[in-house]
């Protein structure tokens, strides 16, 4: 019975919800909603290290693992607007192929720093992800419905982190979660070589 | 009051539905073939640079309680009205509000879960229906439909903060109300990535 209410609203949201009007092009706007959710989940850079967030804020536990998901899309957004007016940021590269290095291996060792120094370590690499992917808008997308797409698929990557985090209740998952920890890190490392190369 | 999990679920899952779902915008005002209320419904629902701040407004509200979300439902809509109505005056001055200001605004109240005075809330909802809803009226009177699209759009505009002003007052689960913070964030976050694209615009 509930499932087929859930079936029917679904149904429902899918029904009302106006397709595109190709008569009337509305200026990128349908694309760009698209286009800004696909892109982070195109970079495996991008998504190793989003899933690492949510995975070592469920490992920390409260009040990382609802700190974090709060706070990391506005730094990354912060990053991505640095990177639309043109404030360069260093080594920006590198910078996300140590985020995958360092938070896989927060993972692997179930590293507990301070919450302060967590948040601050996750905020550099959130304004390194932000700056390198926020304000790549492909020409004729429109730049709100782009920057909403980006912004939910990055929250929703975390949010996988921390789904698959909540296994973290259980020997065999804190186990397995220190495994995906450590083949993070060592994409981190895949990744930093080419930075490098 | 513990609001059943099945509800959360369910309208999170129309809130994705309706995400995922490609949509045209507002660039153009949309023609049902209904006539002018169902013209200003179908105009909001596909403009989402008006439904995310209100919605996120709406939020707000709820997430301060039931006496603010109250005040939203009453206010919200009234000022939409009202600018509405005024912006569809002949000879009305133009409004431009930035893109970006009204994301970022009410991203920023909702994420940091800001302890507002019933007032304050009355207040900003209230500026926010206005300034949004003005612009609305110059644009709508423009394609001839004058104030029945802005009373079809109030109409919208009423169900929708009524719905997310009820969801998010009747949370009594705490992560459910960090989960509305997270989407205040992700409304600031685009705010602030407007604001950069409007400033490399320049």
């Amino acid at each position: 019975m509930k499932g087929n209410a859930n079936r029917l609203v679904l149904a429902l949201a899918f029904a009302a919800a106006p397709t595109l009007v190709h008569a009337h092009p509305q200026i990128g706007e349908a694309t760009g909603f698209l286009t800004g959710f696909l892109h982070p989940l195109t970079g495996l850079d991008h998504i190793i290290a989003m899933v690492a967030v949510g995975l070592w804020g469920a490992q920390l536990g409260a009040p990382a693992i609802w700190m974090l998901p709060v706070t990391f899309p506005m730094v990354m957004a912060f990053g991505g607007f640095l990177g639309l007016v043109g404030v360069p940021v260093p080594f920006v590269e590198i910078g996300i192929a140590l985020s995958g290095v360092l938070l896989g291996a927060a993972v692997m060792t179930e590293s507990r720093p301070p919450l302060i120094v967590a948040g601050a370590l996750i905020a550099v690499f959130a304004i390194c992800h932000g700056h390198a992917h926020g304000a790549e808008l492909p020409p004729g997308t429109s730049g709100l419905t782009y920057s909403i797409g980006f912004v939910v698929a990055t929250g929703l990557l975390h949010a996988c982190g921390i789904g698959i985090g909540t296994v973290h209740r259980w020997s065999y998952g804190r186990l397995a979660l220190r495994a995906l920890g450590g083949l993070i890190s060592v994409g981190g490392v895949f990744f930093l070589s080419q930075a490098f190369a | 009051m513990t609001r059943p999990a099945g509800s959360v679920w369910r309208a999170g899952t129309i809130g994705l539905a309706l995400a995922l779902a490609p949509r045209a915008a507002s660039a153009h005002l949309v023609e049902t073939g209904l006539g002018p209320i169902y013209d200003g419904v179908a105009h909001f629902a596909l403009s989402p640079e008006d439904y995310v701040p209100i919605a996120g407004a709406a939020l707000l509200a709820g997430l301060r309680g039931k006496d603010h979300a109250r005040l939203a439902v009453l206010i919200l809509p009234l000022a939409w009205l009202v600018g509405g109505a005024l912006g569809g005056l002949p000879g009305a001055p133009g409004l431009a509000v930035p893109l970006w200001l009204p994301f970022l605004a009410v991203g920023i109240l909702v994420a940091t879960d800001l302890q507002l005075p019933t007032a304050a809330t009355g207040v900003l909802v209230g500026a926010l229906g206005f300034i949004l809803g003005y612009p609305n009226g110059l644009a709508i009177a423009q394609y001839g439909q004058g104030l029945r699209g802005v009373i079809g759009s109030t109409a919208a505009i009423f169900v929708l903060v009524t719905l997310v002003a009820a969801l998010a007052a009747g949370t009594t689960v705490a992560w459910v109300r960090i989960a509305w913070r997270v989407l205040g964030s992700w409304i600031a976050a685009s705010g602030l990535l407007l604001l950069g694209w409007a400033l490399r615009a320049r």
